[in-house]
């Protein structure tokens, strides 16, 4: 790409792939936009009419906004550190030989291929039920009052199952980053009196930290759209306690039909979205810099 | 004080024994070179040394104490590695204090340090940037520096050199060379390089498949070396060796004699051959001469002037005082 002329052929290549990604984008997007500023509910076709910020001031000043974009902020940073922290753990542990290492290996990553209602309905059922769940049996053969997870406590068992979901990736990823760790920086550093946790602290953790970037950085984007696991387990609920974004948009515009307040509802997210990825960038963006 | 006493240690990974048990002492302030062929367990002594590899069996002593089960740290040892392995996230700075941190050092006995490696090592323009940001020459200068820094009792150095280019290994030679001549410590230094052992050691240990072939200055071993591998491996170009009914003359299985022990003549002499390539060097010109009955061509040492041309014939003379004999078992005779 070093001549004037083969940058010319290049842009003009690509412009095709260009072009219909850009439409492919821009009319979803103007669609919402031209619909959060409509009056538009299903239940009454045919009455669409122009509100203006109508949708938006009902939207921003529901309670329920509020308390989605609490547990939305909740349910990002509480599975990211869950899964940044149990990756880091899991990887060390399987970068040691030891005997199965490739059979467990395959288990380890095996939660990634269950889809999320799946496994969101056996966490339900198999585990957290209060009756016929393993913890609860568990907390019986203890004699311990059994634990109704998904009334009690709906966030953090959402985050649990959710972290059960995506650990699997972090550790994929932070494996392959620990591996590629120069085993001779480590024997430096060892014959310079540097015992496990400093080897750790001073070599391993920076040469992951391009890893926990994109860990984080690709998590980020999917857990602000978390919506299957907590339609199955807990509908929102109770109340709004675990609720997100993406589920109160989906309540607005599907349960309610009001498709404008839907809208607006997703202009809203786009918008908190951008936001976080403006931060996420300046933040950590920097270790993605060669 | 670094004197280092290896007492019938052995090395097997697995059941393949790369080191047969073996026994070497190096004194307080020597410049050691281990010298051998690609594989032959250089790196694998010298890290047992270091403790990064436990011993199979055997005693290490470091001044008169017993170091087999020391852990790397505790040995006073500094390692210098074939990839610097510098620590790419921290500074020049940083990586040459990190030893200094590890052990707790005050901060300005650290700086006085640090400027003191920098200044000897021409790094004190460096101390900010990354390892990244540095040449192959300053690189390999920052890894000295960390080594420096902690005072050890012993260097280590593993194949330093061998990831730099030609002009700039002649230069890092010679530094490391000072360095030792300055410092008085003791310096064991890993090689597949003959001319690097030769130029840098006070001692030469010759390695073959995890065995001590000789031990020795280098002129005793290019003098008198103990076997036909040592003769072969030390000295460049390499020793001329003849085998069958010549050697046979000399009571002799294998005769060795050094390109420049051998006297080339357009009029007559011992052996007749024909001349093969020339390199031209300025200082010397270095002949291959094919010889009648011989198979590998003989290497002739002659001054820069002569000039002989390819085909041309001539006349070889060894100098019976330099001749290297050698027995069936390839050991040297007298
Ligand atoms: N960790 C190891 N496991 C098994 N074999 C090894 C290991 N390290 C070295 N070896 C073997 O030991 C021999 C000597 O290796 P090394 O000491 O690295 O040679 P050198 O440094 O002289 O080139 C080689 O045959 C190598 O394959
Ligand atoms: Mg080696």
């Amino acid at each position: 790409m070093a001549t004037k002329h083969s940058r010319m052929s290049a842009r003009l290549m690509i412009s095709p792939a260009v072009l219909l990604l850009l439409g492919w984008m821009l009319i979803p997007l103007s669609m919402t936009l031209y619909f959060s500023f409509l009056r538009y509910n299903l239940l009454m076709p045919g009455m669409e009419e122009f509100t203006g910020l109508t949708n938006y001031r009902f939207f921003l000043t529901d309670p329920a906004f509020f308390a989605a974009l609490w547990n939305t902020i909740a349910l990002v940073v509480g599975v990211l550190v869950v899964t940044v922290i149990g990756g880091i753990l899991l990887a060390l542990l399987l970068d040691q030989p030891f005997f199965g290492q490739g059979i467990v290996r395959i288990l380890v990553i095996a939660p990634f291929f269950v889809m999320p209602t799946v496994s969101a309905l056996v966490w339900k059922n198999m585990f957290m039920n209060p009756v016929n769940g393993l913890f609860a049996h568990a907390a019986k053969a203890l004699g311990l009052q059994p634990f109704d997870f998904l009334s009690s406590a709906p966030l953090a068992s959402i985050i649990g199952i959710v972290s059960w979901q995506w650990l699997p990736f972090a550790t994929l990823i932070l494996l392959t980053a620990l591996q590629s760790l120069d085993q001779e920086q480590l024997e430096a550093a060892e014959m310079d009196g540097a015992p496990w946790i400093k080897r750790f602290w001073y070599i391993m953790l920076p040469h992951l930290a391009r890893a926990i970037t994109v860990v984080i950085l690709i998590q980020t984007i999917f857990l602000l759209s978390v919506f299957a696991e907590i339609l199955v387990t807990t509908n929102g609920g109770p109340g709004t306690a675990s609720t997100n974004l993406t589920y109160l948009i989906y309540m607005q515009s599907l349960l309610q039909f009001d498709v404008g307040g839907g809208s607006a509802g997703g202009v809203v997210a786009i918008i908190l979205a951008n936001i976080v990825a403006i931060f996420l960038m300046r933040m950590i963006g920097k270790n993605l810099d060669a | 004080m670094g004197r280092i006493t290896l007492d019938k240690v052995r090395k097997a990974f697995g059941d393949i024994e790369v080191i047969p048990p073996l026994d070497l002492t190096i004194e307080d302030g020597e410049f050691v070179v281990f010298v051998g062929p690609s594989g032959c367990g250089k790196s694998t002594l010298l890290r047992l040394i270091a403790g990064l590899e436990d011993v199979s069996g055997g005693q290490i002593r470091i001044d008169r104490e017993d170091a087999t089960n020391l852990p790397p740290a505790k040995r006073g040892l500094a390692m210098v590695f074939q990839s610097y392995a510098l620590y790419p996230h921290m500074s020049v700075r940083k990586n040459i204090a990190f030893p200094m941190k590890m052990a707790g050092l005050p901060q300005d006995e650290q700086e006085r340090r640090i400027e003191g490696a920098a200044k000897a090592l021409n790094l004190t323009d460096y101390l900010d940037r990354k390892p990244g940001q540095l040449s192959g020459g300053q690189r390999q200068r920052v890894a000295i520096g960390r080594a420096i820094v902690r005072e050890p009792a012993a260097f280590l150095f593993d194949e330093p050199l061998s990831n730099l280019d030609a002009a700039l290994r002649v230069g890092m030679r010679l530094e490391i060379s000072e360095l030792h001549k300055r410092l008085a410590t003791t310096m064991i230094y890993v090689t597949h390089d003959q001319v690097e052992a030769m130029t840098m050691a006070d001692k030469i240990v010759v390695l073959r498949a995890g065995n001590i072939e000789q031990v020795g200055s280098p002129l005793e071993l290019y003098n008198r070396p103990r076997n036909v591998f040592v003769a072969g491996f030390i000295g460049s170009p390499k020793m001329n060796l003849i085998t069958g009914a010549e050697a046979a003359k000399h009571n002799a299985t294998t005769i060795g004699i050094r390109p420049e022990h051998l006297a080339i003549s357009t009029e007559g002499g011992a052996w007749k051959g024909e001349i093969g390539v020339s390199e031209h060097l300025g200082s010397d010109t270095f002949f291959h001469v094919t010889v009648e009955g011989q198979v590998e061509p003989l290497t002739v040492r002659a001054s820069g002037e002569v000039s002989l041309s390819y085909g041309d014939t001539v006349w070889l003379t060894p100098n019976e005082a330099n001749l290297h004999r050698f027995d069936a078992e390839g050991l040297r005779i007298a």
